[in-house]
């Protein structure tokens, strides 16, 4: 029994992936990868050719409403006229629910998600982070088979999306249906998800579990959320990490086969060191750690010329 | 003022949009200053201007209600719903905006008069006439004052973001009661302005009425035709029931403006 989805929207996604029921399903991807429009296709928002089947059940040709799934929105689509309660109600109550029921229901899963006390509220008044939780009540209350999270973190400040995190992977495991969750976020991916789906300019670039993909990455997008460098030649990928990088401002002699000439584009702290992004002349877009001392001593800022060297030791190959 | 920072406006714009306030605003002021105060109540307490006062409401006020009931539906067809032939539609409704009102009444009468296309077969089983009755005065009404009312109502729906639709079906919704639960409350600014503007229009209506509905106290004379009867002998008479209409006008104006309009 599982989920089986092929989605064909000519010019933007053409992707298929099996994956068991009740497994959840992270797709990364960088922006414009395609990710919201493979959801919207398996949800039936998006036009798209193909199939979705869910175990014995054949979505595809259902309207949205008769798909019963679950949909947590990038931009939460809250209804702004209606209150938090009113919001998580409006499933059951349009299945049929009776309006106390209903209610009964939606009382239940905002006091699951924490946020019991603003059940009055409307949208306009919860911050953020509350507003996620109750889109992420809205759509489990309707008890869906298949629950779909479009970048439900997005726009949410570091800490509020850290503690939403850990509580959606409680959710998640308690919920037991089937879940795909479109995510940026390298953590979200590798936490939450038993599968990792990468997109790469509409097509499944990789389709793994979080440790394959973290440890072999196919692409650079996901290579960098994962804090690797990988460099691909057809079918063979090299990797290493960014702390294997030496930054020198002149030509390395001697024996290192892997040097590179770039230019610094972006430096940020990344723990004790200075994390270095670099575009080279012959391609790929590296990074490298490197400790302040070396930062401040080689004036290592956006726009500086540098050299960039691994040693042979710290490359893995597959 | 921030836009005193860019220099003052200039003489070019100043003088013509003071001439556009005064072309407006001189009428009403005069309309107002030239009322026969001593005689208003004499003029405004006889059994003509009561009839056609309650006329007018009653025929606006059911107009509305057909505009609503019929003219939503409508707008939500040309503003959510995909089918051939709908920019025709939409053209076809926006006609009745730009037709001079007497042409609608002539439109009108060939539609439903005695002999009209659906008046004709109508009599023919029914025995029952549509022209010259009250029944005519509202359709009149709902003829010129519908278009304002859809038009409105579906910039208003357009607005109002369709991937709420998109969550309400997502969450087990049909089409009705997202229509119901969603999109009408979303909409709901601009569907009171569209009533607003069906109403004011709808009250003045004079030309279709006239032409198609007639003129008789109590039946089928509303207030803008008792202005135009009153104007042929007593000025001063025409001028106190336009000055009531003025009040009305103002009236609806300012209790909707604030909650519904939004502008200051």
């Amino acid at each position: 029994m599982s989920l089986d989805v092929r989605v064909v929207v000519p010019g933007r996604v053409e992707a298929a992936f099996t994956s068991p029921l009740g497994e959840t399903v992270a797709v990364i991807g960088p922006n414009g990868a395609g990710k919201s429009t493979l959801v919207g296709a398996v949800a039936g928002l998006v036009r798209a050719g193909g199939h979705v089947r869910l175990g014995k059940e054949e979505l595809t040709e259902r309207t949205v409403r008769d798909r019963r799934i679950g949909f947590v929105f990038q931009d939460k689509l809250l209804f702004p006229h209606l209150s938090a309660l009113a919001n998580v109600a409006f499933g059951p109550r349009s299945r049929g629910t009776p309006r106390r029921a209903a209610e009964q229901t939606a009382r239940d899963w905002l006091e699951r998600l924490g946020i019991g006390d603003l059940a009055g509220r409307k949208p306009g008044q919860l911050s953020g982070g509350q507003a996620q939780r109750v889109a992420i009540a809205r759509a489990l209350a309707t008890d869906p088979q298949l629950l779909l999270l479009d970048e439900p973190m997005a726009g949410l400040d570091v800490r509020v999306a850290t503690a939403l995190r850990i509580e959606l992977a409680h959710h998640l495991a308690a919920y037991g249906g089937t879940t795909l969750l479109v995510t940026h976020d390298a953590l979200d991916a590798l936490t939450i998800a038993d599968r990792v789906l990468v997109l790469d300019e509409g097509r499944v670039a990789q389709f793994g579990t979080p440790a394959e993909v973290a440890a072999q990455p196919a692409t650079e997008h996901v290579a960098q959320l994962v804090g690797l460098n990988v460099l691909r030649d057809g079918d063979h990928f090299t990797a290493f990490p960014p702390s294997a990088v030496n930054v020198s401002l002149d030509e390395p002699a001697g024996s290192a086969r892997l040097h590179w000439r770039g230019t610094v584009t972006n430096a940020a702290p990344h723990g004790e060191a200075l994390r270095l992004r670099a575009s080279t002349e012959s391609g790929p877009e590296l990074i490298a750690d490197v400790t302040p001392a070396a930062a401040t001593e080689l004036s290592l800022a956006p726009g500086r010329a540098v050299w960039l060297t691994v040693k042979e030791t710290a490359v893995r190959r597959y | 003022m921030s836009s005193d920072r860019l220099g003052r406006p200039p003489a070019l714009l100043i003088v013509p949009a003071a001439l556009a306030t005064l072309l407006l605003v001189v009428p009403l002021v005069s309309l107002v200053a030239r009322t026969p105060w001593r005689r208003l109540p004499e003029l405004l307490f006889t059994e003509e201007v009561g009839l056609a006062l309650r006329l007018s409401l009653l025929t606006s006020t059911v107009a509305l209600a057909v505009c609503l009931v019929l003219g939503l539906p409508l707008a939500w067809f040309l503003a959510r719903t995909d089918f051939p032939g709908r920019s025709l539609l939409r053209a076809l409704v926006t006609v009745p905006l730009v037709l001079p009102p007497v042409v609608a009444g002539v439109a009108l009468l060939a539609a439903f008069g005695r002999t009209g296309s659906v008046g004709g077969p109508l009599r023919d089983l029914t025995g029952i006439t549509l022209p010259y009755t009250t029944v005519a005065v509202v359709l009149a009404h709902v003829f010129v004052s519908m278009p304002f009312f859809v038009i409105s109502v579906e910039g208003a729906l357009r607005t109002a973001d369709p991937a709420y639709d998109a969550a309400a079906a997502t969450l087990g919704a049909t089409r009705w009661t997202t229509f119901r639960r969603v999109t009408v409350p979303l909409a709901m600014p601009g569907i009171v302005a569209g009533l607003v503007l069906g109403w004011a229009r709808s009250l003045g209506e004079f030309g279709a009425t006239i032409t198609f509905a007639g003129n008789f106290p109590g039946t089928t004379q509303t207030m803008p035709s008792l202005v135009f009867v009153e104007l042929q002998h007593d000025q001063e008479a025409a001028r106190v029931i336009s000055l009531v209409m003025l009040a009305i006008s103002i009236g609806v104006l300012t209790l909707f403006r604030d909650r519904w309009l939004g502008t200051p």
